[in-house]
Parts: C-alpha cells; structure tokens; sequence
C-alpha cells in the first residue's frame, strides 16, 4: 500500500524527469527532504538524475512561486541595461503548484515579474500542510529524529518517543481554512481537481479578534508580535516582495528603525501586512517561515477578508480579474470618508 | 475647573495633513483667505495628488509624534490625474480597517474630499478631526520616542 503522498511523488519525479529530458524545460522546482525531520527544502533540479531528489509530503510550506522570479532570470543571457531583449524563446522552468502557489503565480504574472508562457506548472490538489509547530507542541517539545506520514496520519518518533498523532489535527492555520486547494492555472495535474470547499468559518481567527475593543485589539497586536526579532524570514519567504529595496531598508526617509524597538516592530509588521493586501492568497509561508512562532498571518487575513468585503475580488483568481487595489470602480464604498459621513449626519 | 482638566481643554493636538496639490490645498488657503475659524491644530504637508500618499507617509507621521492624521483630496471624479483619488480611495479604505484592526483608534486617520472652491467646509473638517483627535487624548501607541 502506497500513501497518496508517495503515489504524488512518484508521479512528480515522473513528470520532472520527462520535461527535463525532453528539454522543454531548463529547471525543475520542487521539493527535496532536509536534513531535519518536518522541514522541507525547496529544491531546483537542473539534470534528469537530479529528479530523483525531488519529494512531496506534508511538510511542504514554503511557497514556490517566491523563487521563480530570480530563478527564470538566471535563466536568461547575461545582458547589460539598455541591451535589447534577446531573441527567440527563453529558456522554460518548470514548478510543483497548489491552489494558493498557482495563485500567486498568477498575481506574479499580473504584476510582470513571471511570464506565463516561461512556466510549466504541475498542478496538485492540496490536501493541507502540517505546521511543525503544532507537532512538536503536541510532542512536548521534545527531540523528534523521524516522522513517518500515512494518509491520516503522522507516527513521530525520538529518542524515548513514539506518538501517533492525526493529521488533521496539526494542520496549518491558513489550510484548515482554505476554500480553493485546486490550482488555478496548470499544465499537468497531478491526481484529480477537489473542487472549491464549503467552509462556513472562514474568517473565524479574524472575526474573533474584530469583536474585541479597539484598547484589547492593541493589547493582541502587540503581544502578538512581541517576540519579533527582525530576522524579516516573513518578508523572504513571502512571494509577493519582490522590491528591490524593501521600505526597511531605505534609510532616506528610513520608514521604519532597525532595531527590536515595539513601536517599529510594529510599523514593520503593519506595513509589510499592508502592502500584501490584495495580493495575498493565504499561502501561509511567512507563518511557516517564523522561527518565533508569531501568526502575522491573521494581519493578511484580515486584509483579505476586508478587500473580499469591499470589492468582491480575491487575489489571483483568474489572470482576467485585475488585482483589486490596481484598479478601482467609481461606486466603490466611501463611508469611511469624514466628509461623506458628515454629509449623511446632515441628511 | 481643575488644574488637569483645564490643561486637558487647551491641549492642542498635532494633526499632520495631506492635501492635494489641486483641491484640498486649495479649499485651505480660501478657507485662510475667507477668515473662516479652526483651530490652528493642522500642520499641512502640500502633495501632488492623494494617490501620492502611501500607508508609509501615514505611519512615518504617527511615528513621529502626531496625534492624528488627515489626508485630503479632490471629489471622486474631479482628480487632476483623472483617477488617483479613487485608487486611493480603495487603499485608504483598506488602510483604515486595518488600522482599527491592529487597535489604533478609528479617529486618530481621517480621509476627506475637498474641493479647491469648499473654504467652509475645509474649516469644517479641520474643527471635526480636531475634536475627534482631542477627545482621543495624545497619540501613545505607534509614536517613537527619540
């Protein structure tokens, strides 16, 4: 008996090695086990032999759309700004896509850091990551050597532990509320399409902290981030900042300060949460990425769940839809305006 | 009257405010040339469209010690650029939730639209935001001391 993981695997190598072989593509990015348990590396296969490495289990967090911008630009022949675009196609990578990494890639390609017809995209239905975290607190924290995935569930051990724990209790924040596993946009699908899922509580975690009072919301935001140490894994692993400069490294005007301080750890979090709105699918790899723990995902949850509210758009759903906050319509609501909320109290 | 609550009621905040070049600035210096009253709270940083402010410029100024912010631009529809204030007007709406999410008072960041012929209606705005911003007290929560 095979996992659904191990059949995806095999299948992904499969595919891989054919588009290498085949040169259709130059590059293949997925997956490949490190060397601790629970952590995945992304990995570029560059050789048909390579393909063999790459993996796919339930520990695959961070999002690969992130590297395929510097990745595709590798690819190209060296030239000097002002030099003419070079002729003829460029060089094809190839790319393992859930529903939140193909989104991404489309907002990627909204925003001309990717072309679509560079890509090759392997579809999967996500089933759910498991956050590492929650599995090393259910274990007591204690030191895990190997984990051991069937389909529902996960047998960890260590020395002096060996736990079955089940999957779907340890699953990411951002994947027990997902609506979209499928991908958007692919060129193979790995397994069959799921279909939107039916949830009823997807904005639960923002809802929750929306009913407290302006003073107690304050009190969460900054306990939340509290343990901040400005290592910016967040701003890394995230997709979207692609800037050249990022607005924490501009010293004139310098945004924000350097160090640890609570008033700009906040401004950091607060800005870089703001400029993924619209943008963000929810991918959950700047959570995955913390090493402190702190659930910064909420921050773009919340900016989700407002643009949704709004405008009635969701961030790379189709490359057709304009990103919500690059576009505007002339009803768009204004009653957080003071001088149209002064005019009502007139009425 | 007591010696703090006198002090409380001359207290005058710092409101930094971002008018448009083309309207808001404009509806300011009629609203000067006009002699209309506000109070004198408002420090104005004059810029080229309220497209030009980013949710950067808003922090930067409660980072620096204001007590509140206004940002000012054209009517829907009558931008200079013909449509910079209603892509602000989609980014300010979102700033402006997630500004009361994260627990920064929903007064403190105000938006408005003047136009360059509403002197009143400037003062109007001007007197409103300071009383809001008053009635909150000094900004404590994202101003850095230096």
């Amino acid at each position: 008996m095979t996992t659904a993981n191990e059949r995806i695997t095999q299948e992904l190598r499969q595919r891989a090695r054919q588009l290498l072989e085949s040169g259709q593509v130059a590059a293949f990015v997925g997956y490949t086990s490190g060397s601790m348990p629970m952590v995945m590396q992304p990995f570029v296969a560059r050789t048909p032999e390579e393909t063999d490495r790459l993996e796919w289990n339930s520990f695959c967090v961070l999002n690969l759309a992130n590297y395929l911008p510097a990745l595709l630009k590798s690819l190209e022949p060296p030239r000097r700004p002002g030099d003419p675009p070079p002729e003829g196609p460029l060089p094809k990578v190839g790319v393992v896509a859930t529903g939140c990494w193909s989104r991404n890639m489309v907002v990627q390609i909204q925003e001309n850091q990717v072309q679509r017809e560079r890509l090759v995209i392997i579809g999967i239905s996500s089933r759910g990551m498991v956050d590492r975290k929650k599995v090393l607190g259910l274990v007591g924290h204690a030191d895990v050597t190997s984990v051991k995935e069937d389909d529902n569930s996960l047998l960890v051990k260590g020395p002096g532990l060996e736990q079955e724990i089940n999957r779907w209790d340890v699953i990411r924040d951002n994947c027990a509320c997902c609506v979209h596993p499928d991908p958007v946009i692919f060129d193979h699908m790995i397994g069959d399409l799921k279909g939107e899922r039916k949830l009823g509580e997807r904005f639960k975690q923002v809802e929750e902290i929306e009913n407290m009072s302006v003073q107690a919301r304050w009190e969460w935001f900054t306990s939340e981030i509290d343990s901040c140490i400005r290592c910016y894994a967040c701003r890394n692993a995230c997709p979207l900042c692609y800037c050249p400069t990022c607005f924490v490294d501009d010293s004139r005007p310098q945004w924000v300060g350097k160090s640890i301080e609570p008033v700009d750890t906040a401004i950091f979090h607060i800005i870089r949460a703001y400029h993924c709105a619209g943008r963000c699918t929810d991918c959950g790899s700047c959570e995955s990425a913390c090493p402190m723990g702190i659930r910064m995902r909420i921050l773009t949850k919340k900016l989700q769940k407002d643009v949704l509210e709004l405008y009635g758009t969701e961030a790379g759903m189709s490359l057709d839809t304009p990103l919500p906050l690059s576009t505007y319509k002339l009803d768009d609501p204004q009653d957080f305006v003071l001088t149209e909320s002064l005019k009502g109290e007139k009425k | 009257m007591s010696d703090i609550a006198k002090k409380q009621a001359e207290w005058q905040p710092k409101i930094i405010a971002f008018l448009c070049n083309w309207c808001s600035y404009a509806g300011a210096d009629l609203a000067g040339v006009s002699r209309y009253q506000y109070p004198p709270s408002l420090r104005i940083v004059r810029v080229p469209c309220s497209g030009r402010v980013s949710a950067n410029m808003i922090l930067d100024a409660l980072r620096s010690g204001a007590d509140g912010v206004l940002v000012s631009g054209c009517h829907p529809g009558d931008c200079h650029y013909i449509s910079g204030n209603y892509y602000a007007r989609r980014r300010f709406a979102v700033l402006k939730r997630f500004l009361e999410f994260v627990g920064i008072e929903p007064d403190r960041v105000n938006f408005s639209w003047i136009s360059a012929s509403e002197g009143e209606q400037f003062a109007e705005v001007a007197t409103e935001v300071t009383e809001r911003v008053k009635k909150l007290g000094p900004a404590r929560h994202l101003v850095k001391e230096f």
